[in-house]
């Protein structure tokens, strides 16, 4: 038997090491899938401990319990003692826009100029990524691909992690723009004063903001001779076929923002980031805003704070009242394959499991807009999902044995698990 | 009133002839001197802080002074001043002044590229090193400052050229408005000054750092020394200028609370005491600022109030920048208290006129006045060894001295004349004339009533007829009083009137629109003074000093206790694995006993039912609580130590605390392939940064190989190496040199000191070992071959991420690995950086730790461990060695932590579920017995530090709605240290 997978590693490694491709994407679904016997946590904080699943044509045809009596139609895996998710879902990354940070070739992610809604991230994408590829053997399925930087640094677009290019991994293109809200106080970072220092240009940026706003809202009214590509790109805000994402921190921002943004007639609001929100959860919940909280594995802000404010702020919101996600925009992209610890983390504060996991699956799809088809185990919905040996939210645990998306078993393999086998099997045969 | 002074002093410095040198010839008259006397008499002199004459003569004569008493004999040639109800003080001295030494500007243009050479020849090899620099040849008396100067009370002030890291000497010089400099120099090599900050003119790359500096001022001594023995062939100027000041006074300029430490610790080493230059942060570590002995100078630099009046804004200000405007005016009260001798200098004040508010603060919070005296009269004279000359009014010292109109420290008082080597300086105009009260004036045919108030010297007047406020114009100067009105009937009246002293009656001339008639004023009411109120802070609004003084610290440092922790799942990380429902007696700082159902004794019980007992946990690879990480300014930098720069009051000491980090080895960064030495710390929240390093610490350095030290990712390309060929030459070249150095100390002949070097050499002699921050494999594997070629073995690896290549070979060569659990993508050579490195690597026999090298995952290194149970099945056991045992095994302290065996430190962490549980949290961490982190006393905290907030809130609050000076809002926070920080 170990002979036999030695053999089949190498096999592996001679087409890896002869052509350095990534993981073939999977076919689509041929066959009915059969999951039986798994606690399956549905992502929208319920949870059935044996459970029964069933997929065909990628989408889910039951969602229930083993106990009942039905047909088990296709291919059948044994899932007792295993646990079922709904993929995680990554929101405002730069995935496949940046491939190695310090390398300046392999970055697509800040386009000059600070209103740039028309520059749209999907066409940038690197579905051959090799760190794309790792965050799937974690159960990261689904990613917002995001530009970064400016005051509106672009347009999104929502993919799915096994594809062969950009058309193919799309499942929601040009979903949301994304506004960067300027921060009353700016950071030095140089020099003895390093620290915070009040931003005496807030409220330029905000009149900037404001202008962009109004222009583009007046340009949408009438039927142009010219095109304005910067101002036709923000009308979908108008019409709320796409989202605004605001990134900001500070309660005096947060406030600022949201009021900013109804009050020119922008649709649908997320707010990003959201540090000192828990500080504003009536107005937040008055004005119906879910938060994208920052990835809880973060250092408290300021000294005076709780030590323990990053890792407890998703429970802070989720006990107001508040739809919440976890993101984790501002961190490297190969950490995105840590978003279910984040979310586990949450929970360690006393949110419960069930809750905790909906911030990267059901609440995440939910902010997204894509609750139609993913975040849930809903039958009618996408078969994008995974099997864990364990508890998918602990590191110890979160060992995928199969995973789906939109009902092909793609490959749990990586650039990583290769090296890995390749290094293993060296030793071994020494 | 201040225009009218103004012309007044330059009125008497045009009219007074310049006093010219006797042998110089006179070509604008004839000469005349003056030899006669001046006397003040009836004053109350100062004539020492502490000596005191109530009422007396102060006799002085050609500049210096003859006699103070109460009983003076006075010469037939002396001019008698008068000085009844005035107070004299000798004039006060600053130590450190840049006093017509012109400030140098940074010279524009730099390239990106650094400058590591330097630009002089003749001199040191650091242009930063500038002993060879005299104040004196570059002074030029600047009037303009001497007057701000003299109006403040000052009369001798100590300059000079506040550049650099060694600065040269500094010139003693009066205020002597009439002289010149051949009167006003007192002392022209009055010092020698030094400072841990870089030349602004000079673009030299090294030293970088503060850790930098310090190791530059230790091998310059050194060299000093090595060149005074003559074993220098040809000329270095600057060596020669440091042995030449080696007599004379020596000051640092240290600013900074640690750094005076740090000063003083440089000076221990070669047998110097500085005098230091505060920061003002002293009262917070006021027992180890007494233990240096060292005299200090202390700004007056007192921060204003922040202006939180917008609720948003107050979040950016930490509670220890509160804490520091409400407690810093302390800093001279409680360093008097303890005994520490200083001065006071006007430096970092924004403005000169600020200085009698912020001394008066200083009062208010209790500094005696005598003290304070002391610190602007004998102890700066003392310092500069000029007590003889300047500080005191006895015989034969200069004669520099203020009038004042009373005590110098009462907010009213008034300083009417500041005089300098007997020349008097008029600050303000003395009225004694004392004219207040209610009068009734009596013209021809009116009567008005007259109230005069205000301050003696400057009077106010309101004019009544009958009971009806005229508005009315008031004058009284040189005894003349002028008056204009005009009364009900449209009458004007123009009184004026000169008011002998002590009367209480006058009368004069007025004018109306009938001409000229005579006027009598009466008496009716004297004038009564009303206390004034005190605007300064009462001293219960003082809140106390924490360890370390910011939010988190404990207002008392906690202590070692006997803890006795029943019925835990303890991790033992030894043989025995994991013990269930065990005890661990925790005594005198170590493992006592571990069993079942011991007796508690005396021992404070906790129950751990349900609870996981583990080691502490311990990074191989941090930078938090440093000052400084790299010292970039030369490829080795083996002479710098970590330990010159810990920071004891990061809150990254106490997160990690928060996160179950007991120890960790706090690194040089990876600027370059040589780096520095370690400071190998245990996180003693609240301790000194001496008390937090390792007693016997094991010696480790940093080295660096690829990216970073090639400098691949910065605009730098002028620094060899610029490839991983040119690392593996410089560190032949090295260690080539640093063995021949041995072989010559071994041989007995003289040689230089080599701070470096000798790093070096106690690598080649086992002494010391490496922790060298890797990434590919061909430069790891490089560098074993070099260390086995000098035949001694590379200890440590950290990150390593390509370890998982050489596996075999490291297991070979002996070398342990410290790795990320997961990092990688980040930069080219993490290309293939994978998760399942630490497992492939422990598979083939290496020791590993999973290490940080980041303040945020630094509280989390469980969690990092558990990931090696995901990437590539590492069993429970084994993953949890990979943060306690096998980091301190790395680190040679694995006989005293990184276990739980009986005898070892009792560094323990008591975690609420299985430590390597992405749900479990530290309650408890221990350090030798003592609890430094609660996660019970950290919730008490947070209601403190919210209630210590809204009360200083409040007084700045007061502060502001006073009318009191204020700043914006503002947030000082640490640098995120990496590998990478300069």
């Amino acid at each position: 038997m170990k002979t036999y997978n030695n053999i089949l590693v190498l096999v592996i490694l001679l087409c890896v090491s002869l052509s350095w491709a990534q993981q073939t994407p999977a076919p689509a679904q041929k066959e009915a899938i059969v999951i039986e016997g798994a606690t399956a946590h549905l992502g929208n904080g319920s949870i059935i401990e044996n459970s029964l699943i069933m997929f065909e044509g990628g989408k889910l045809t039951f969602v229930g319990d083993a106990k009942m009596k039905i047909a088990r139609k296709g291919k059948k895996i044994n899932g007792t003692g295993k646990h079922l998710y709904p993929g995680f879902i990554a929101p405002t990354k730069a995935l496949g826009l940046i491939e190695i940070n310090a390398v300046r070739a392999s970055i697509d992610v800040d386009e000059i100029g600070e209103f740039i809604p028309h520059v749209r991230s999907l066409i940038a994408y690197n579905a051959e990524s090799k760190v794309v590829e790792s965050m799937r053997p974690n159960g990261v399925l689904l990613a917002q691909i995001t530009p970064q930087g400016g005051d509106i640094s672009g347009t999104s677009s929502i993919v799915q992690l096994d594809a062969w290019n950009w058309e193919d991994a799309a499942i929601k293109v040009d979903d949301g723009i994304h506004l960067h809200w300027p921060s009353s106080y700016r950071f030095n970072r140089r020099g003895e004063n390093r620290g915070y220092m009040p931003n005496d240009s807030y409220q330029k940026t905000i009149a900037e903001i404001t202008s962009f706003l109004q222009d583009s809202k007046a340009y949408g009214e009438t039927t142009p001779k010219e095109e304005n590509a910067p101002f036709k790109a923000m009308q979908g805000l108008y019409s709320g076929s796409q989202k605004l994402y605001i990134y900001a921190d500070g309660e005096k921002e947060i406030i600022d923002a949201i009021t900013l943004a109804k009050s020119e007639g922008v649709k649908s609001i997320v707010l990003v980031g959201g540090y000192e929100a828990y500080k504003v959860t009536d107005f937040l919940k008055q004005q119906n805003i879910p938060v994208l909280v920052q990835a809880t594995h973060n250092r408290p802000k300021f000294e005076d704070e709780d030590y323990d404010l990053p890792y407890k702020l998703p429970k802070l919101l989720t006990d107001a009242g508040l739809l919440v996600g976890i993101q984790n925009g501002e961190g490297r992209n190969f950490q995105t394959r840590n978003l279910p610890f984040y979310a586990g983390q949450a929970a360690g504060q006393g949110l419960d499991k069930e809750v905790a996991l909906s911030l990267i699956t059901g609440n995440n799809a939910k902010i997204l807009g894509i609750d139609n088809a993913y975040g849930t185990l809903e039958v009618g919905k996408s078969a994008t999902l995974f099997l864990s040996e364990g508890d998918a939210l602990d590191m110890r645990t979160n060992q995928l044995l199969n995973a789906f998306i939109d009902g092909r078993e793609i490959s749990l393999e990586t650039h990583q698990t290769e090296l890995w086998k390749r290094y293993m099997n060296k030793y071994e045969n020494e | 009133m201040k225009q009218r002074l103004l012309i007044i002093i330059l009125f008497m410095a045009s009219s007074s002839l310049l006093k010219a040198q006797d042998y110089f010839p006179e070509s604008k008259g004839v000469k005349s001197n003056n030899h006669n006397y001046t006397a003040f008499t009836n004053a109350k002199i100062y004539v020492t802080p502490t000596t005191v004459i109530e009422s007396g003569t102060l006799l002085i004569k050609e500049g210096k002074v003859v006699s103070a008493g109460a009983q003076v004999t006075l010469p037939k040639n002396t001019v008698v001043i008068n000085a009844e109800n005035k107070t004299i003080y000798p004039s006060f001295i600053d130590v450190y002044s840049d006093f017509g030494v012109k400030k140098p500007k940074r010279e524009g243009g730099r390239g990106r590229s650094a400058q590591y050479d330097a630009t002089r020849d003749g001199f040191y090899w650091n242009d930063h090193i500038m002993p060879e620099t005299d104040a004196v040849d570059v002074f030029e008396y600047d009037s303009k400052k001497a007057k701000e100067l003299l109006e403040a009370g000052f009369g001798v002030v100590n300059t000079h050229l506040q550049d650099g890291i060694a600065r040269g000497t500094g010139v003693l010089v009066t205020l002597n408005e009439n002289g010149t400099n051949a009167d006003r120099i007192l002392n022209d090599r009055s010092a020698q000054y030094f400072s841990f900050t870089k030349s602004i003119v000079k673009s030299q790359s090294y030293p970088s750092s503060l850790m930098g500096a310090t190791a530059l001022l230790r091998q310059f001594y050194h060299d000093a020394d090595w060149y005074a023995k003559g074993n220098v062939d040809g000329i270095d100027r600057s060596l020669e200028a440091l042995n030449k000041n080696k007599g004379l006074i020596q000051i640092f300029e240290a600013e900074s609370k640690s750094n005076v430490l740090r000063a003083d610790k440089i000076g221990d080493a070669f047998g110097i005491q500085y005098t230091i230059l505060g920061g003002g942060y002293e009262y917070e570590m006021v027992s180890a600022i007494k233990a240096t002995n060292a005299k200090l100078i202390l700004p007056l630099n007192f921060p204003d109030a922040y202006d939180v009046s917008d609720p948003f804004s107050e979040t950016f200000v930490s509670l220890s920048d509160m804490r520091h405007w409400n407690q810093a005016p302390a800093n001279p009260k409680i360093l008097a208290e303890n005994g520490v001798t200083f001065s006071f200098t006007l430096k970092d004040l924004k403005k000169t006129k600020d200085f009698k508010e912020k001394l008066m603060e200083a009062i208010a919070y209790g500094l005696p006045k005598a003290k304070a005296l002391e610190a602007l009269t004998t102890i700066p004279a003392q310092i500069l060894g000029q007590s003889s000359k300047i500080g005191s009014l006895q015989k034969n010292m200069e004669a520099n001295f203020i009038i004042t109109s009373g005590d110098f420290f009462d907010k009213e008082t008034i300083v009417y004349e500041n005089w300098v080597q007997g020349k008097k300086n008029l600050i303000t105009a003395a009225n004694t004339n004392d004219i207040r009260g209610e009068y009734n004036i009596t013209t021809n045919s009116k009567v008005f009533t007259l109230s005069i108030k205000g301050s003696i010297d400057d009077p106010k007047a309101s004019i009544k007829q009958d009971s009806t406020t005229l508005t009315s114009k008031f004058k009284f100067e040189n005894n003349w009083l002028n008056l204009s009105f005009t009364d009900n009937g449209s009458e004007t009246y123009r009184f004026s009137s000169l008011i002998s002293p002590n009367t209480d009656a006058f009368s004069g001339k007025v004018m109306t629109s009938n001409g000229a008639e005579d006027f009598k004023a009466k008496l009716t009411e004297a004038f009564e003074t009303k206390p004034e109120k005190d605007h300064t802070h009462e001293p219960t609004d003082i809140v106390p000093i924490t360890y370390p003084n910011i939010g988190y610290g404990n207002l008392e440092r906690p202590k070692q206790e006997t803890i006795l922790f029943k019925n835990a799942t303890v991790w033992t990380g030894e043989d025995e694995g994991i013990l269930t429902n065990t005890d661990v007696l925790v005594k005198d700082g170590k493992i006592s006993k571990i069993g079942k159902d011991l007796s508690a004794g005396k021992a404070k019980v906790i129950d751990a039912t349900g609870k996981h007992l583990t080691a502490g946990i311990i990074d191989e690879h941090s930078h938090i609580a440093a000052l400084s990480i790299n010292e970039s300014g030369h490829n080795s930098s083996a002479e710098v130590t970590m330990e010159d720069v810990v920071d004891p009051d990061d809150i990254s000491i106490y997160y990690a605390l928060g996160g179950g980090v007991t120890s960790l080895q706090l690194l040089h960064g990876s600027a370059n392939p040589i780096g520095g030495r370690s400071a190998i710390l245990k996180l003693k929240w609240g301790e000194t940064a001496e008390n937090m390093i390792y007693d016997n610490s094991p010696k480790f350095i940093k080295f660096a190989l690829g990216e970073n030290v090639k400098q691949s990712n910065w605009g730098s390309t002028n620094r060899f190496p610029q490839t991983r060929m040119g690392v593996e030459q410089v560190f032949i070249n090295y260690f080539q040199r640093a063995k021949e150095y041995g072989e010559k100390k071994a041989s007995g002949t003289p040689y230089r000191y080599d701070e470096e070097m000798e790093t070096l050499l106690e690598i080649l002699n086992g002494e010391r070992f490496i922790s060298c921050h890797s990434y590919v494999q061909s430069e790891i594997n490089m560098l074993m071959k070099v260390a086995e070629k000098f035949d001694f073995r590379v200890n440590t690896f950290t990150h390593i991420l390509e370890g998982y290549k050489v596996a075999d070979k490291m297991a070979e060569h002996g070398v342990g690995a410290a790795t990320f659990s997961d990092w990688w993508a980040y930069k080219f050579e993490v290309n293939d950086a994978i998760p399942y490195n630490a497992a492939i690597m422990q598979q083939q026999g290496i020791t590993v730790a999973i290490n940080s090298d980041d303040q945020e995952m630094i509280r989390r290194l469980n969690q990092e461990a558990g990931k090696t149970v995901k990437y590539g099945g590492m069993t429970e056991l084994e993953a949890w060695k990979m943060v306690t045992i096998n980091p301190a095994k790395l680190l040679h302290l694995d006989d005293r932590v990184g276990s739980i065996k009986k005898g070892k430190d009792a560094d323990l962490v008591l975690w609420n579920d299985h430590p390597m549980s992405i749900y479990a949290k530290a309650e408890k961490t221990l350090i030798e017995g003592v609890v430094y982190f609660d996660i019970e006393k950290d919730k008490q905290q947070r209601e403190s530090i919210k209630k210590e907030r809204a009360q200083l809130i409040d007084l700045m609050l007061q502060d502001k709605s006073k009318g009191k000076k204020t700043q914006k809002p503002s947030g000082k926070r640490r640098e995120e240290m990496t590998c990478e920080s300069l």
